[in-house]
């Protein structure tokens, strides 16, 4: 050895002395994918140097983890697969119940013309390696820049949100943990939907912060993301409350149980993509507000026709009161039966007028558009006093009418009551 | 003083700047005079480093690249015969370019820098560094025997 250091004790110097100077360079310059530019060469050095080796035991990890399950522990495997397929069956009865709930948010969504975030790329990675530190909880995944990971983009496992994208090489990625003091996630109480921001604490818990303490927040209450970091889209799940306490200022404390084990992350999800659009109801006809509310609202089912519509009974009645007025009405006087008490919505002669029964369970609207609508005035083949006239033709009107008052007259019978059904 | 020279003569003929390295012919003169490799690497990276702190690039592209050059010429020194003018001619020329190829690679490789090889440029740059230097040498060499 010491032969060796004698022999070569220039070169060893030379070498020594170009590595701190590479050392230094090293600590001067930024990279970083495109724009990017803001990590350390000596970062990203670091992290190469480490994360072979963490690869390789991740590996050799893996592999005898494959040769365990595959070769040795096959007791039980028939029985497992067969649960297994029982699941999967009854996965996908709810799946379809699922999706049938979700088709109708989504119409409900698009009334409202509610922006949605979708998830419409991912990248799974697995976690090779963490910081080691307890003041900065990250983790390094085997994959980088070549595929497709960027830095800032979101990371998450089927059970919640783990953390974002802090820094990337070709090949390999850190994650900032949602556990770590610098990180920040928007968040919100699924029930109260009170808004807050989640951060990491000194000991690695999860706390949401900002959140008034004049509000009431119950432990056990589930946390999503609430889009508003731009980073996570809505909605994904971050933890439930475990305790509530008096903060700092007028804040609340609020500890989070996250979703997502932080501390046995094995494989990780990256957001590679998201697309937000206003979410499309997927029937290919539009589907009218009135038309969904008219299917929630209790129906009543359509009377039976009785013998004459309603319609004809109006109209026999209002022409019989009216034959009988313009009978007995005495000269110049037309005008009586039209400033009697009846109301017409187009102007006209209300006795003249037909009227269109309302049926229950429908507006006047959908009533009189349902409704043809009838002749109204049928010329009287009664002589006619003097001054008289024809009343014009009239649209079905929709209001109601009410009889006209008959002025009693000598020696005259009684005018027939208007029973027209309303 | 030749790192003064070199920053302050380009205040009045800027392509100083761009042919001529005095620096770098100090830096040969001492590791072949010295004919020590370790004090010729640590003259080049002592003199490198101070040439990068008065530019506005990364410290130690200079400081490599002399070191470099400083351990060659010390131990060409031990092994050749370097005091004579054809001998240093070559010697200087030589050095330059090692010196800019060494630069070139840090620079690029290291640095992110957009900086193009131009085999002309050099090799007409290394002779006038060689010529510079071979008067320069003379020059130093009456100083080193009056001491």
């Amino acid at each position: 050895m010491e032969s060796f250091l004698g022999r070569y004790r220039n070169l060893i110097i030379l070498v020594g002395v170009l590595f701190l100077q590479v050392l230094g360079l090293a600590v001067q310059v930024k990279t970083g994918a495109n724009e990017d530019k803001d990590t350390r060469l000596i970062r990203m050095w670091a992290l190469g140097a480490i994360t072979p080796f963490e690869r390789a035991l991740v590996w050799v990890q893996n592999s005898t983890g494959n040769v365990w399950h595959n070769y040795f522990y096959l007791r039980g495997v028939r029985a497992e697969n067969r649960q297994l397929k029982e699941q999967i069956e009854q996965m996908r009865v709810e799946q379809v119940r699922f999706t049938e709930d979700a088709a109708q948010a989504r119409r409900l969504q698009t009334l409202l013309a509610f922006k949605e975030q979708f998830i419409s790329k991912t990248v799974a990675a697995q976690v090779i390696g963490t910081s080691g530190s307890d003041l900065s909880r990250i983790v390094t995944l085997d994959k980088g820049e070549n595929a497709g990971i960027r830095r800032d983009m979101a990371v998450i496992t089927a059970d919640g949100i783990v953390g974002k994208v802090l820094l990337v090489s070709p090949n390999l990625a850190q994650v900032l943990l949602i556990s770590d003091q610098s990180s920040g996630v928007g968040a919100i109480l699924d029930k109260s939907r009170l808004q807050g921001v989640l951060r990491g604490t000194a000991n690695g818990e999860v706390a949401l912060e900002r959140v008034m303490s004049d509000e009431q927040v119950q432990p056990g209450e589930t946390v999503l993301t609430s889009g508003g970091d731009q980073i996570f889209p809505k909605g994904l799940p971050v933890g439930t409350v475990t305790r509530v306490g008096k903060g700092k200022d007028l804040f609340l404390s609020i500890n989070i149980k996250p979703a997502a084990n932080l501390s046995r992350l094995e494989e990780v999800l990256v957001l590679t993509e998201k697309q937000e659009r206003e979410s499309v109801a997927d029937d290919h006809v539009r589907v009218r507000a009135a038309d969904i509310l008219a299917q929630r609202l209790p129906s009543v089912p359509d009377k039976p026709a009785t013998v004459g519509t309603p319609t004809g009974v109006a109209q026999g009645a209002s022409e019989s009161s009216v034959g009988a007025n313009t009978a007995t009405k005495p000269a110049g006087a037309p005008g009586t039966n039209a400033a009697g008490s009846v109301k017409s919505a187009s102007g006209n002669s209300p006795a003249k007028s037909t009227t269109v029964p309302v049926q229950p369970g429908k507006t006047a609207a959908q009533t009189s558009v349902a409704q043809k609508p009838k002749p109204v005035n049928k010329p009287s083949t009664e002589p006619k006093p003097d001054g008289a006239q024809d009343p014009p033709a009239t649209q079905p009107s929709i209001v109601e009418q009410k009889p006209a008052p008959v002025p009693a007259q000598p020696d005259t019978p009684p005018p027939a009551q208007d029973n027209s059904p309303q | 003083m030749a790192l003064i020279v070199q920053a302050y003569v380009p205040k009045y003929f800027p392509s100083f700047a761009v042919y001529v390295d005095l620096p770098l012919l100090v830096t040969i003169f001492f590791a072949m005079a010295r004919r020590n490799p370790v004090a010729g690497l640590f003259t080049g990276a002592i003199i490198g480093l101070v040439q990068d702190m008065l530019g506005s690039r990364e410290i130690g592209i200079y400081g490599i690249a002399k070191t470099v050059v400083g351990y060659g010429a010390s131990s060409l020194g031990v092994k050749l015969d370097v005091e004579n003018a054809g001998a240093r001619l070559l010697v200087t020329l030589g050095f330059y370019l090692v010196h800019s190829a060494v630069y070139f690679t840090v620079a690029r490789g290291l640095v992110n820098s957009t900086q193009h090889w131009s085999w002309a440029h050099g090799v007409l740059a290394g002779l006038v560094n060689a010529f510079l230097g071979v008067i320069l040498y003379f020059v130093l060499d009456r100083f080193k025997q009056r001491t």
